[in-house]
């Protein structure tokens, strides 16, 4: 009994402050979603609210652009999954299968990519891409994900074919099989769980991802967590809606995380633990 | 297809597309930097050598982006690395619903950092905020505080938005960090008597040191060139409070127009940042 009343005291009272903390904001802006308008603008404010409805997500949806933002968020988030994919798995069979001088270097090349700041790529890309008429564009925006989520993905995809062994790939080589062929079929079935987390991670990413998507894109092409910043400008700022947007966006993102949090967290850290 | 070439052919699309989108805008960037560009005279481009580096060192406004870029991010980085160390050490002991706890941990990580912004500037509401509610009904504040407006609490104000998303990514790395400790070493402790204060000296700081040291520096890294949260909550006001050196350079290129005194603090961002890490690098070897 006195070892129960010691976890609780040291270990799960803190835990459950913790955890108030990190889920406090995330309830609050559900709860802000789902109460009726007269009860955001009364002072002083009520925390219960007084009746709950969908009246903000139902005028988000209908009556504002976001079901065509949501759309479009969709839409570069998948494209950045593809391409990601596309270019990291080739990428990743080359450092996990084979041995060539430049090997490592190739490696840390990729890393550096993510050092360099944002801000200091953007303004060029901005110019790049209005030369080649691609601004607010969908292909803008795919394609600028896809390259800054490259270097975790290549990192990530890497650590998971060095987990299939060489041997697979040395019988079906001995068998006869071409390199594509051994790509196809051997290495590419076998590296479906990793290709799902890092299709996952893409996708994420390219859905909460603001600075872009608000310099190379924003009218033609508006993605939501620019459609919700904006939403602030118009007429005074609107709370319900707000959150509303918030909850229908930040939805998907967290429950894909919480389904995918033990693969991605493991590879995620396993650059950080290995040191 | 022989042995040599193939790998380079199979690296060949991510090189194209990585040096397309980062090199050749770092080799503009640098190019800009050392050239007159303004958006609003664009049929000129004259070379101004280091003129846009030395307009940009003599305003006042670069030194206060500096000095808060350093509070935002050595005081928020720090903040979230105790906390996110304090929740690790949690979730390394056995309790009945550590599973639970371990997954809603990182519930803030996975949001956009628009909507944590949005969330923050909401809550910290001068009349309408819970946090002003919470605090007066509780009597840890007297009145309510204009949070976000005064520039005496805005940084506060942002920070706090800051370490809620980034703390949960020290307490994952740092559990993966404790669960990599082998158990050995904390019953070798036991036997030779040491305290529960002693084992964590003696055996978690020392197990966990190049973990926390790589996580430090990745979050210093992200967290020094973030710029949307606090885009999103302030805008660098009110004044220049707020203002952190990418945001100077986003403002000063984006708003103002002027592209090269903006690429100039960008590259003035990079160099320090790289400066950074070549000196943590060089510190992690000699160890």
């Amino acid at each position: 009994m006195k070892g129960r009343m010691k976890t609780v005291l040291v270990t799960e009272l803190p835990m459950l402050a913790i955890l108030a903390f990190a889920l406090g904001p995330w309830l609050w802006m559900l709860l802000s979603s789902i109460r009726p308008e007269r009860d955001m603008t009364r002072t002083p404010l009520m925390i219960w609210p007084s009746t709950l409805t969908l009246a903000h997500h139902i005028e988000l949806l209908e009556r504002t652009s976001f079901v065509e933002n949501l759309r479009d968020s969709l839409i570069v988030a998948a494209g950045t999954v593809m391409v990601g994919l596309g270019l990291a798995l080739p990428a990743a069979y080359a450092f996990s299968r084979f041995r060539f001088r430049g090997r490592t270097t190739m490696r840390s090349l990729f890393l550096i990519i993510n050092m360099f700041p944002i801000v200091m790529l953007i303004l060029p890309l901005f110019i790049l891409m209005r030369q080649l008429r691609l601004l607010d564009t969908y292909f803008a925006l795919i394609s600028a994900h896809a390259t800054f989520t490259l270097p975790f993905a290549i990192w990530l995809l890497t650590s998971y074919m060095d987990g299939i062994p060489t041997e697979l790939d040395q019988a079906a080589l001995i068998d006869g099989a071409t390199r594509w062929q051994t790509m196809r079929f051997v290495i590419l079935p076998l590296v479906g769980p990793g290709m799902v987390a890092v299709g996952i991670y893409l996708f994420i990413t390219s859905w909460n991802e603001y600075l872009f998507a608000l310099v190379l894109a924003g009218e033609q092409v508006r993605t939501v967590t620019v459609a919700l910043q904006m939403f602030i400008g118009e007429n005074g700022i609107n709370w319900g809606l707000l959150m509303a947007g918030g909850t229908l966006v930040g939805l998907p993102a967290t429950v894909l995380f919480l389904l995918l949090q033990r693969r991605l967290v493991g590879g995620l850290t396993a650059g950080a633990v290995k040191g | 297809m022989n042995k040599r070439t193939t790998p380079w052919l199979l690296l060949a699309p991510a090189l194209l597309i990585a040096g397309l989108y980062v090199l050749f805008p770092v080799a503009q960037a640098l190019s800009m930097s050392l050239h007159y560009v303004n958006l609003f005279h664009p049929r000129t481009r004259p070379f101004v050598g280091l003129t846009n580096y030395l307009n940009a060192l003599s305003d006042p406004v670069f030194w206060r982006s500096l000095f808060n870029s350093f509070i935002w991010v050595f005081g928020s980085v720090s903040m979230q690395f105790l906390l996110g160390f304090g929740a690790a050490l949690l979730l390394n002991r056995s309790f009945a619903w550590r599973g639970v706890a371990r997954a809603l941990v990182i519930v803030p990580w996975a949001l956009p950092s628009v909507i944590i912004g949005l969330i923050w500037t909401w809550m910290l509401d001068f009349n309408l905020g819970i946090v002003n509610a919470l605090g007066t009904r509780l009597g840890l504040i007297s009145s309510p505080i204009a949070w976000l407006s005064r520039p005496d609490t805005a940084m506060v104000a942002v920070m706090l938005a800051v370490v809620w998303q980034g703390f949960p990514f020290f307490a994952v790395t740092l559990l993966a960090g404790l669960q990599g400790i082998p158990a050995e070493l904390y019953e070798a402790a036991s036997l030779d008597g040491a305290s529960t204060a002693g084992k964590f000296w003696h055996v978690t700081l020392p197990g966990l040191a190049s973990v926390i040291a790589t996580a430090l520096l990745l979050r210093m890294i992200w967290v020094a060139n973030s710029l949307d949260l606090i885009l999103v909550m302030t805008g660098g006001g009110p004044g220049t409070a707020t203002l952190t050196l990418p945001l100077h350079a986003m403002l000063t290129a984006w708003s103002g127009g002027n592209y090269g005194k903006g690429s100039a603090l960008a590259v003035i961002l990079t160099l320090i940042l790289l400066g950074g890490m070549i000196f943590s690098l060089l510190g992690k070897r000699k160890q």
